[in-house]
């Protein structure tokens, strides 16, 4: 490639002095359903395999085909792999949206766009790459009907032509996505190339950014949160998994289904160990796996916050008649059908204590897909150790886009079913047990599950008041006993749960609380806070709810206490008041609710107001 | 014919596997007397006890209403559970997935089955999910106070005298349309009609419909009712006479009949249903007719009782889900925690 720095329109443009290497964002602007995710997979995998740490997060509409959308991948040396607010290289391939996406860059950024689409002289302070795709398509793809398919394929050998990205990479990402279809990895492996020699024949580097090989990735994945999710359910011993199809957690029910099929038939029998259920909605989802629960298995069902608001009156009830149940809850936009593709931490107070009357329920709550995995295991265990629903709290951004994690630790831990009596249990106790007493002093009773044989195992579950022994009561003295039973038994819910992760230091007086997807965007911003401002912060991670008294210790210690919320009303620090009355006043709230993937530097700007850096 | 005449005659002690009737008792109702549901829990404590059916292996579930607090006047050595309104078949198909070796006993009433559960009764049956659903019918919400539910008949009057304007949901047309693979009607007032259905239902493995028509003494029993007690009696027609032998009595083959009046159904356990024919043209076999004269039934204001429709060849849905053996319920951690080396397989592709 030449080194001449002249824009299409004969112009010169100044080259910035330093090389950007390994630090950019790329943002491609495409039609939904036109085949752009397999050429973004590629091109990201292609990064991840060069071991330059990256993500690829998918801006999407809630649209089959036709409506802009929008993949934006963050590529950084530093590891940082949460949303860029800022983007450095456009791909508009999209002329809907394309005046608009070459609007909003910085000076100095780059645009590979459509030639047609004649977007140079919109700016003059951009470098611009103008790409005949067509014509460049028509020469590899001779069947017009497949152009369309592939036309996407040709920017990622622009990219990698102006990028550095190796083209060995590329054709292992195609075949790789193509893996099954030897004929359309050859079509698209063309397109790519022909996309790359033509760049290099004709267009002359001159934005800053480039990509090199570097040893981010070693033992690295690279996964999807809803899918390492789906895997600690299946490691975590899941037996029944009932679920209604919503975005964004139904990817989440296909891929365990997917595993379990690979891994839970008995070889011998061809028989399952375990039973998938797509339900008739989410107030039938819920209903089966407590009615699961109940009778012995592993039960969780998965959905988003439509299906919370359905599944609250079952909860209530599993809540009562103490029913072990796993809810993984993939967060979107709401209220109602809201911003159904985009993410958001919007159910955290509605999950905290849904149904009527005084419910509780703890919620693990993910921020990486090692937690996904490793959380979503261990909630069953704390699911029938409590007898009580738990909630694993994911977010679109984190179960639907592509995550670099280290592999997953095989568990360590025992499958743990908590307190139940077999027939030789109610034998040894001469049938003087009853459902509901606390006999450990601990809140938690000892179950028996349907099927057991001995004569005086059954107990009637119900949502009606009941007294130790299960039987139907009215009675004043037996509700409250129960109720505070139940309170004590959640009081101990804290040491199943999983601890905070606190990075402290004594410059630091200045604390951020964040808890799921918001980990990557304060990590970055406490970076770029202590780069730009020389500001040194502490920060505490909650991974679990109720809190710890080390949180509350956290909070104690540091002034102000910034608490970083992805919805309106900052609901983890409602819940932080409701929890920690006497040092709420160290509390503020730093909130995002657009619907994007949180990013650094809203964090940064808010607490650069605020603090009055 | 009936064997639970016979049975009952001998006032046995015990059943076949050695129980006494109190394990198949339940707590004293806080029903009204005469209510029609007080027999029919009478009904399934015989049933269950002269099958010898072992309580322990038994489910009983319930939702919301008068019909669903009778699970706890009967079979006191199963486990039960009272659930939420309209949803126990969403919980019973639960529990069958976490043990499919159980046996599920359904009760509800036509305000959980026909309004607020429809959607969940409508799919229970489609997925065939191995049940004995029964449907204490009573055209009204009784713990409300009388409200019309949708099974009330158009023009049947509410004991203020109001007329229904709505005309009646049948559980059992639905039923034979959306998939259940053993649906009867009878009567709570007919001891030995109710019997032989619940003990063919009993061994029956699918799901099960029984809709029994149980007057409310309260609030449903007055003229201008058509779920009264007179008005039941008056109306009722029997598709068949029934006759049901089970699979630990020897089945005498019967030849005493015409050929084409008797229908012989084995069924899943192996006992045998006689339905001798009352109705020539009657054939429980086939949907498309049963639909056909449940709709007649209903232009014509007649309570049709009998099997109306019945067919053992289809899977259940844990036989269609090709469960392990071993109830999921009763899976150890070698068997629910893949090994090391399939988590290494998938980090292997991640990677």
């Amino acid at each position: 490639m030449q080194a001449v720095n002249a824009s299409p329109s004969g112009e010169p443009v100044a080259i910035p002095e330093l090389e950007v290497v390994n630090d950019l964002s790329i943002h491609v602007a495409t039609v939904n359903g036109s085949g752009s995710q397999s050429s973004n997979l590629v091109l990201l995998r292609a990064l991840f395999e060069m071991g330059v740490p990256v993500s690829g997060k998918n801006l999407f509409p809630s649209n089959i085909a036709g409506l802009p959308t929008w993949y934006t991948i963050r590529a950084s040396k530093y590891g940082f792999t949460g949303r860029k607010k800022e983007v450095d290289f456009l791909v508009a391939m999209n002329p809907q949206t394309a005046h608009e996406d070459v609007q909003s860059l910085d000076p100095g950024r780059a645009v590979v766009y459509d030639e047609p689409l004649g977007l140079d002289a919109l700016r003059d302070d951009l470098c611009f790459y103008p790409v005949p795709f067509d014509p460049i398509t028509a020469a590899v793809c001779p069947q017009p009907k497949l152009r369309k398919l592939v036309r996407n394929m040709v920017y990622d050998g622009v990219l990698a032509a102006l990028l550095d990205i190796e083209m060995e990479e590329i054709r292992k990402g195609i075949n790789k996505q193509f893996s099954t279809k030897p004929k359309a990895a050859e079509l698209n492996w063309n397109a790519a190339k022909a996309g790359f020699d033509w760049t290099n024949q004709n267009l002359v580097k001159r934005d800053p950014y480039r990509l090199t090989r570097m040893d981010g990735n070693k033992g690295k994945i690279i996964v999807e949160g809803n899918a390492a999710a789906a895997l600690g359910a299946v490691f975590g011993g899941v037996s029944v998994i009932t679920w209604y199809p919503i975005t964004p957690s139904s990817s989440l029910a296909e891929s365990a289904q997917g595993y379990l099929n690979r891994f839970r038939i008995d070889e011998s029998t061809g028989k399952a160990t375990f039973a998938v259920v797509q339900a008739e909605d989410e107030l039938a989802s819920i209903g089966m796996a407590i009615g699961a629960g109940w009778a012995g298995a592993r039960a969780m069902t998965t959905t988003a916050g439509p299906g919370i608001s359905l599944m609250s009156e079952f909860v209530g009830l599993a809540h009562f008649a103490e029913i072990p149940v796993v809810l993984i809850d993939v967060q979107r936009m709401g209220p109602s059908t809201g911003l159904p593709t985009r993410t958001s931490q919007g159910d955290f107070l509605s999950a905290a204590t849904l149904s009527h009357g005084d419910t509780f329920h703890p919620m693990l709550i993910p921020g990486t897909p090692e937690e996904c995995f490793e959380f979503s295991a261990k909630a069953f265990d704390v699911a029938e150790r409590l007898q009580s629903p738990v909630f694993v709290m994911l977010d679109l951004d984190l179960g639907m886009n592509y995550w670099t994690a280290d592999k997953f630790d095989y568990p360590d831990w025992d499958i743990d079913r908590g307190k139940v009596l077999s027939e030789e249990d109610i034998e040894r106790l001469q049938g003087d047990w009853g459902r509901y007493r606390d006999v450990d002093d601990d809140g938690i009773a000892y179950r028996t599950i349907p099927g057991n044989r001995h004569p005086q195992a059954a107990y009637f579950a119900r949502g009606t008041g009941h007294d130790e022994d299960a039987n139907y009561s009215e009675r004043e003295e037996d509700w409250i006993r129960n109720m505070d039973r139940i309170q004590k038994k959640m009081a101990g819910a804290r040491k199943w749960l999983p601890e905070p992760v606190i990075e402290d230091g004594p410059k630091a007086r200045v604390a951020l609380v964040a808890a799921g997807t918001s980990h990557e965007a304060v990590r970055e911003a406490r970076s770029q806070l202590r780069q730009e401002y020389g500001f040194e912060t502490a920060y505490c991670r909650v991974r679990g709810w109720p809190f710890s008294h080390a949180t509350e210790e956290f909070i104690a210690k540091h002034d102000h206490v910034y608490v970083v919320d992805q919805n309106r009303d900052g609901q983890l620090r409602m819940l932080l008041r409701r929890q920690f009355p006497a040092i709420h006043d160290h509390l503020r709230s730093v909130c995002y609710y657009g619907g994007m993937p949180l990013d650094a530097r809203t964090i940064t700007d808010a607490i650069v107001e605020r603090e009055g850096l | 014919m009936s064997t639970a005449t016979a049975t009952r005659a001998k006032a046995p002690v015990s059943n076949r596997i050695g129980l006494g009737l109190e394990p198949y008792r339940g707590l004293k109702t806080t029903l009204c007397a005469g209510c029609g549901h007080n027999s029919i829990s009478e009904r399934i404590v015989e049933c269950f006890f002269e099958m010898g059916i072992d309580p322990t292996q038994v489910i009983k579930l319930s939702g919301i209403g008068c019909s669903s607090k009778s699970p706890a006047y009967f079979l006191s050595m199963s486990h039960g559970f009272n659930s939420v309104h309209g949803r126990m078949p969403a919980v019973a198909t639960g529990a069958m997935l976490a043990n499919k070796q159980l046996l599920a006993l359904g009760v509800s009433g036509d305000g959980d089955t026909a309004s607020i559960g429809l959607g969940q009764f409508v799919h229970m049956m489609r997925r065939n999910v191995p049940i004995v659903y029964v449907i204490e019918d009573n055209g009204c919400y009784g713990l409300t106070k009388g409200q019309f539910s949708a099974t009330a008949n158009l023009g049947s009057t509410a004991k203020s005298g109001i007329a229904n304007e709505l005309p009646p949901i049948d559980t059992c047309g639905l039923a034979v349309q959306l998939g259940a693979t053993f649906v009867a009607r009878s009567f709570s007032g007919d001891k030995k009609h109710l019997q032989s259905i619940l003990k063919a239902a009993l061994a029956h493995r699918g799901t099960a419909v029984l809709d029994v028509v149980s007057p409310c003494v309260t609030f449903n029993d007055h003229v201008g009712s058509t779920k009264s007690y007179k008005y039941v009696r008056e109306n009722k027609v029997p598709l068949q006479s029934i006759g049901f032998v089970p699979h630990f009595e020897e089945i005498h083959l019967q030849e005493d009949f015409a050929p084409g009046t008797v229908y012989e159904v084995e069924m899943h356990d192996g006992s045998m249903l006689r339905l001798e024919k009352l109705e020539e043209d009657y054939d429980p076999t086939s949907r498309l007719k049963a639909l056909d004269r449940i709709e007649l039934a209903t232009e014509e204001g007649q309570i049709l009782t009998g099997v109306l429709y019945v067919s053992t060849d289809q899977p259940s849905f844990t036989e269609m889900l090709n469960l392990d053996d071993v109830p999921l319920a009763q899976l150890g951690q070698d068997r629910l925690r893949p090994p090391k080396s399939a988590l290494d397989t998938v980090m292997e592709e991640l990677a």
